[in-house]
Order: C-alpha cells, then structure tokens, then sequence
C-alpha cells in the first residue's frame, strides 16, 4: 500500500514541462511567441514535406501519366471497362481453352465502399460468364488487408485450388511480388489489377490511368478555381499506399508551383478526425480549398465548413455518391475524381478473351476520368436510390440484378 | 476551475479541510488530481498564445463540445480504473452504437426513440458481460474487455464490411451535432455541453454516494472491502456497466458529429484511459477524481488542437503526441517525489493513516477516508 502513496502524487512540473514542449515548437514558426529556448523539439521537420513525397515521386511515370489523361482509348467508349490505350498485347493462343474453367480469385479486402462496390459488380459479371459456360466458378479468398495472409492464399490456390487461372488484386506491391511470380510459374493465366507488382510476369495487369492523373486533375481544378496565396487541406487516409501516395505526391508539386499553401493531415478516413483538424484549421484562418486523396469522409469535411458557419471550400473528393449529394445540395465548387470503379468486371472479360485465345493487352490501361459539375446530374439520376457508399461509376448498368443488387448493397 | 478541486470528503475535519480556501487550493493543485487543472490552464495559454481566436466564446464552447464524448468516455473510465479494473471495450462499444444507430434509423424518424433504448440495453449487456467475466470468473479484466473489443469489432465487420454505410436521420444526428441557438455570449450552446454537464453532475453526485465511496475502497483494497461487507463482484460490474453506459453516450454524441463510420471510436480506450492518468487517478484504483479524469481528457484534446495550430507535420504527429505524453505522466510524477522529499523527509505518517487503516480489515470503516485526492 505504501507503494501507492508515493506514487500518487503529481506536480505541477508535468504542466510546466508541457508548456516548455509546447512553446519549444512554436519557435519554429515565424510568428512564434515563444520566449522558451528549449531547441531539442521532436518537431523539427518542418522541410521533410518535400523530401517525403519525393521518395513516392516518379517524374517518369508522372509524365506517362499525364499523357494519358488525354490519350484515344480503343474500344467502345459505351463499355469504358473494355477500353484501353494501344500498346503491347499479350498473345494468349496457348491458354485457348474448352468449357468452362475455374477462376482463382485473391483479394486484398473489402474493407473499404469503394472495393466493396466493386466486389459486388464483379460479382454480377461472374453470374453472365457462368451463364455463358466461360468460368465455371470463382474461389476468392479474402485476405483482409494482410500481406501475409495474401501470400499464403496465393500459395494455397497454386497448391491445392485446382485453378485454371488466377485473379490477383495485390494488398501492397512490393510484398506480394514473389507469391504473383509463383502464380506466373504454374504457367496459367494470372491478371492482376488494381495495385500493381514489380514484375511483367502477369498476362494483363489492369489498372486506371493512376494516382499522379488523380493529383494532376484535382490540384489543377484547385489552383484554377483558387487564388495564389490561398489555403488548401488536404486530408489523406494513410501513409504508405503506392495508389495514394502517388496521388499527393502528384498534388502537392503542383501546389508548390502555384503557390497554394498546402497542408496534409492523415485521418484513417475517421470522420470524427476529419472535423476536429478541419475546425481547428477554421479557426486558425480562413480556409479556401479542401483536396482528400479519396472521398471517404467528405461529408464530414463539409460539415464541419457548415457547423463553424464558414464560406464553404472549393473541394475535390471522389464519386462516392455521399460525396456526389452533398455537393450538389451545398452547390459547393467541386470535382469528383475517379477511380475507375468499372474496373472490377474488367478482370473476369479478360480470362474471356484469353480462354478464347484473343491477345489482351499486357497492360490494360482503363480510361480515368473526373466527374464535373456539368456531368453531376446526369450521373446522381443514373444512380437515383444507390447508397452513400455506392460509386457513380461502378459500370454495372448492364449488368443481372440491376439496380436492386447495388441497392440493397448485399455484400457476397 | 481548480476551485472545485478542492477535496469534498469534508464533515470529518480530515487534513483537507484546514486552512484558507487559498492554502486549500494549492494543496489541492499540487495533487495528482489538481495538478490536472494546472497543466490544463497551462495548454490553454498554450493554445490562445498561438491562435489567440481560440479564446473566443463561441470557438471555446465548440471545443468543448466536440471533447464531450471523449471527455464523458474518460469519466466511464474512471469508474473501472478506480474500482482496479481496465476496459479496453470502450471503442469497440462506440463502433458498435455507432453502427447500430446507422443500420437501425436510417431514415426513419420513429425510430430514434427505440434506437436509444437499445442502445442503451446492448451498452449495459456488454458491461454486465465484461463485470461477470471479471468477477466470477476472475478473468483478468485486461483480457475480459480485450476480447469483447475483438468480439465487438467483428461483430462491426460482419455488420458494415468494413465501410461506411448512410447516416441516421438528421433529427438523431441534432444531438451530437446541434445546440440551442441565441444563447448569449456563445452563440450556440451545444447539446454535447449540456449532455456532458449532467454526466458530470451525476457522476460527481454518484461518487458522493455510498456506491462512489465503496467502489474506491474496493479498488484500493478489494478484500478490505469485502471483509467490510461488500459484495466487490456487483460493485465492480457496476462499475463495468457504467463505463459502457459512457461509451453508449459518447457514441450517440460522435454519430451526431460525425456521422457513421466503422473507424469511429477507434482507440477511444486508449484516450480515455490517458485522460484518466493524465487525472491523476492511480492505475490499480482506490485514488482519483471524476473531474480530474474529464480534465484529463479536455487537456489531451487541447495537446492534439495544439499540434493542428501549430502545423506540426503529419508523418511526426503521432510520435509528438506520444512523447509529450510519456514526458508529462512520467515527469511529473516523479518531479513530485523529488520536490517533496528534502522539504518533509520524516512525514509520510499523515498520508499513510488513511490508507493503512483501509488495509487492515475493519468494518466499521469501509475505507470511506482513502481521500479522493
């Protein structure tokens, strides 16, 4: 018990201690108060942001890119999901095969609306290609967001799944490339989408223009519809994702050269998050745009510009259609970038066509393009009774069990 | 503030009690308890000194709103850290309501009314659980709340897959996110407030009563307590339902402000039980203040509005946060020891009575006099 009462006590010298911290890292800003000299902060990066994104910034495949956001697609622009820009083609005349075949399918998750939409579209086009005898059936194997877990799923389905190809939406690049080099050595089809690899072994790699197209387009529609000078939030998920690392990487080089002032918070897509830094921000000055590298959460962000009574930010979010909503209800100046969310039926056309032995591209570059104010209502008719967490460009329209299944957004 | 702090076992002519308000009131300040309120005003100063616009009425009440929940999450904590139990279902318990409220309301009005209510049965079902487990089964409460968090954090996957799904109706969402309007000075006074005062009043009023005086003597001494006559399994589980109870309310409140999102209360139970130590409370129980706790947890929201002022860099942020934290609980225990040593080397018997008296078995005093400082 004696313990307890020597422990018990607490000094005013944590508070002081505090305050010196709390002073120390207001040195580093020009108009600090500080009368404190206490330099040993852990606060000391203030010049890291540029270093930071440097390390996720590719100059080559940022120009790639950006060519690409204007680039002819082939195909018919009525199925964006088969479109792609000419390149080199795979030829698949070996995998040419009778009867139906079974699909191998290893997902990263569906952890969050935008995979959980097209979970269910591509779910939907199984349905069609079962129908038609193509597939006979998908095993999928969900692997929660975990690498390892994706790597032994992987493992399994070469082992034991019996498959006749594979269908690989990778958790993260670096980590899963040697378990796609082993689908690649079975010598059966793999497609990969969404994130990629580092490796070329895969019959088709699908993928969106990219995350520098996201950063090029709504940094662009910020700096056009903002002043030199002006503020921008910028609110990111999480650090250490390729696809949205690139996005800000992307955005904030752009920023820099405009002279937008820019500053990143991560928000684990935490609405509660979102309000508390956007109020703080508020109330620190007058903030003009918000830029999000995914739009999960933007409804939040909104309201917080609403709550605190403040002119409501030029923003860009995404077109989850919570977002597409109160965009339009608010009349906000706004873009919904895309990432294109048709591309979840785009794998399963691909073992189609190679089973049919048609050359596929080997890297299948879907069309990627914002939704814009003047294209807002076309698309919020088009998707009338979807949920908040439904994506104006899911491309299932066609599709059995449309719009119910998307509706009641039973997740398989 | 700090005037409350004072002590309040007061009709007993105990050491607290001697002196002028003014001697009272530092000796108050440099308890645990105290000190809470001191490194409050000094974050405060802090915050005001780098964006004086935060000192502003109607700023400062908004603050205080949005730390309600947390706040009312950090005294449910306290209950269970001062009867010498953890819980670390509190954020999982939020999801959970969080979910529930999105699911179950939608758009349908009629529906807020019996959605409280269940919300408010599936709280006290998981603090009855998390009690029982603790008590009879004499499960460490560590493990208890460690698995009924995972257990409710599935239950949250199985529920949304992991991602958002609509908001409740805007009437439910006024509650978190609404407030009387034209109220002088403050402009809008929120319902977070005025939820987040009653909580504490009742709360304050609770630990006056004979259930707040056992459940301190049972975590300062669960089998002192025992001996003396009480049943320390039902107090405990109070205490355990009573901290999900909070976490229910503090739900409610966070769908209001933010709306329904499965990573809504994520590390709750870890801020709270921060906020709590921040207070001053004694982790193993027995000592600590409910206001202190709420303290705690209004000066560790100010550290985070801090950081936003100052525009502390998003990749550093975490590592800041957890520093200063580390360096203000560790310091400032152990600056006290230091300070107080050289000055008063012969007088621990005036502290130690107290709590030597709650060690040996006595009945007539169930360690009612284990002081609240």
């Amino acid at each position: 018990m004696r313990r307890k009462i020597y422990r018990a006590p607490m000094a005013v010298a944590g508070a002081m201690l505090l305050g010196v911290l709390a002073t120390a890292c207001s040195t580093e800003e020009p108009e600090g108060t500080s009368t404190e000299t206490a330099e040993e902060s852990p606060a000391e990066g203030e010049e890291s942001p540029s270093e930071d994104s440097q390390e996720w910034f590719d100059q080559a495949l940022y120009d790639t890119q950006f060519e690409q956001r204007s680039a002819t697609f082939e195909g018919d622009p009525a199925q964006p999901w088969l479109q792609y820009i000419d390149g080199e083609m795979t030829d698949t005349a070996d995998f040419a095969a009778q009867g139906a075949q079974k699909a191998c399918f290893a997902n990263a998750s569906i952890s969050n609306p935008w995979r959980q939409t097209g979970w269910i579209t591509m779910n939907q086009q199984l349905q069609v290609l079962q129908d038609s005898g193509v597939i006979s059936e998908m095993e999928t194997r969900d692997a929660g967001d975990d690498d390892n877990t994706q790597i032994a799923d992987i493992d399994y389905f070469i082992s034991e799944g019996n498959c006749d190809a594979f269908i690989i939406s990778p958790n993260s690049t670096a980590a899963l490339t040697d378990a796609v080099e082993r689908a690649c050595d079975t010598g059966k089809p793999v497609v990969v989408f969404d994130r990629g690899v580092e490796t070329d072994c895969a019959t088709t790699f699908i993928h969106p223009i990219g995350g520098f197209a996201w950063g090029i387009d709504t940094a662009n529609f910020l700096i056009e519809n903002l002043e030199e000078g002006d503020k921008v939030v910028a609110l990111r998920i999480l650090p250490g994702v390729d696809v949205l690392e690139q996005r800000w990487a992307a955005a904030e080089k752009l920023f820099e050269e405009n002279g937008i002032e820019a500053v990143d918070y991560f928000t684990g897509a935490d609405p509660t998050e979102i309000k508390k830094i956007i109020t703080d921000e508020l109330s620190k000055g007058d903030v003009q745009g918000v830029w999000m590298d995914a739009g999960d959460g933007g409804v939040a962000a909104i309201e917080a510009f609403e709550d605190f009574g403040a002119e409501l930010p030029v923003m860009t979010g995404e077109d989850e259609m919570s977002f597409m909503r109160k965009w339009e209800e608010t009349g906000l100046t706004g873009l919904a970038p895309v990432y294109s969310n048709f591309q979840w039926r785009t794998p399963l056309l691909a073992l189609e066509k190679i089973f049919a032995g048609e050359e596929v591209p080997k890297e299948w570059v879907l069309p990627q393009s914002p939704i814009t104010e003047d294209e807002r209502a076309e698309f919020l008719e088009a998707n009338d009774g979807m949920p908040d967490g439904h994506y104006a460009k899911f491309g299932g329209e066609d599709l059995p069990g449309y719009p119910e299944v998307w509706q009641e957004r039973q997740i398989p | 503030m700090s005037t409350t702090t004072a002590p309040s076992p007061t009709t007993r002519g105990l050491p607290a009690t001697e002196g002028t308000p003014a001697q009272r009131i530092i000796r108050a300040a440099i308890t645990p308890g105290g000190a809470v309120f001191v490194l409050l005003a000094a974050l405060f100063v802090a915050v005001v000194l780098s964006n004086p616009s935060f000192g502003e009425p109607p700023q400062l009440i908004r603050f205080i709103g949005r730390t309600a929940p947390i706040a009312i999450a950090a005294m449910g904590q306290y209950y269970v850290i001062v009867s010498g139990e953890f819980d670390l279902s509190m954020g999982a318990v939020v999801a959970t309501q969080v979910v529930i409220a999105g699911n179950y309301i939608g758009q349908d009005e009629g529906r807020v009314l019996p959605a409280i209510g269940l919300m408010l049965l599936v709280g006290a079902a998981v603090g009855v659980v998390n009690g029982l487990a603790t008590t009879l089964l004499k499960v460490p409460s560590f493990i208890v709340t460690l698995g009924t968090m995972l257990a409710l954090g599935g239950l949250v996957d199985y529920l949304t897959g992991g991602a958002a799904t609509g908001n409740p109706v805007d009437t439910f969402r006024e509650l978190g996110r609404g407030g009387i309007e034209g109220v002088p000075v403050v402009d809008v006074l929120p319902f977070s407030v005025i939820i987040l005062v009653v909580v504490a009043v009742g709360g304050v009023l609770l630990m006056r009563s004979p259930f707040g005086r056992t459940l301190i003597a049972t975590g300062d001494n669960p089998d002192a307590a025992g001996l003396a006559g009480t049943s320390v399994w039902w107090i405990k589980t109070r205490a355990f339902v009573l901290s999900s109870l909070s976490a229910t309310v503090a739900g409610i409140l966070l769908v209001g402000y933010a709306g329904v999102h499965p990573s809504v209360g994520q590390g709750y139970e870890f801020q709270a039980i921060t906020a709590v130590v921040l207070g001053g409370v004694i982790l193993g129980g027995g000592r600590g203040w409910l206001l202190s706790a709420a303290a705690g947890a209004f000066a560790l929201e100010l550290l985070f509005a801090f950081l936003n002022f100052r525009e502390v860099e998003s990749t550093w942020r975490d590592t800041v946060q957890g520093l200063i934290i580390i360096i203000a609980v560790a310091v400032a225990g152990r600056a006290w020891t230091v300070g107080r040593s050289p000055k008063q080397p012969p007088d621990p018997p005036p502290t130690t009575t107290p709590t030597t008296s709650a060690a040996t078995p006595n009945p007539a005093r169930p360690g009612t006099d284990t002081g609240e400082h």
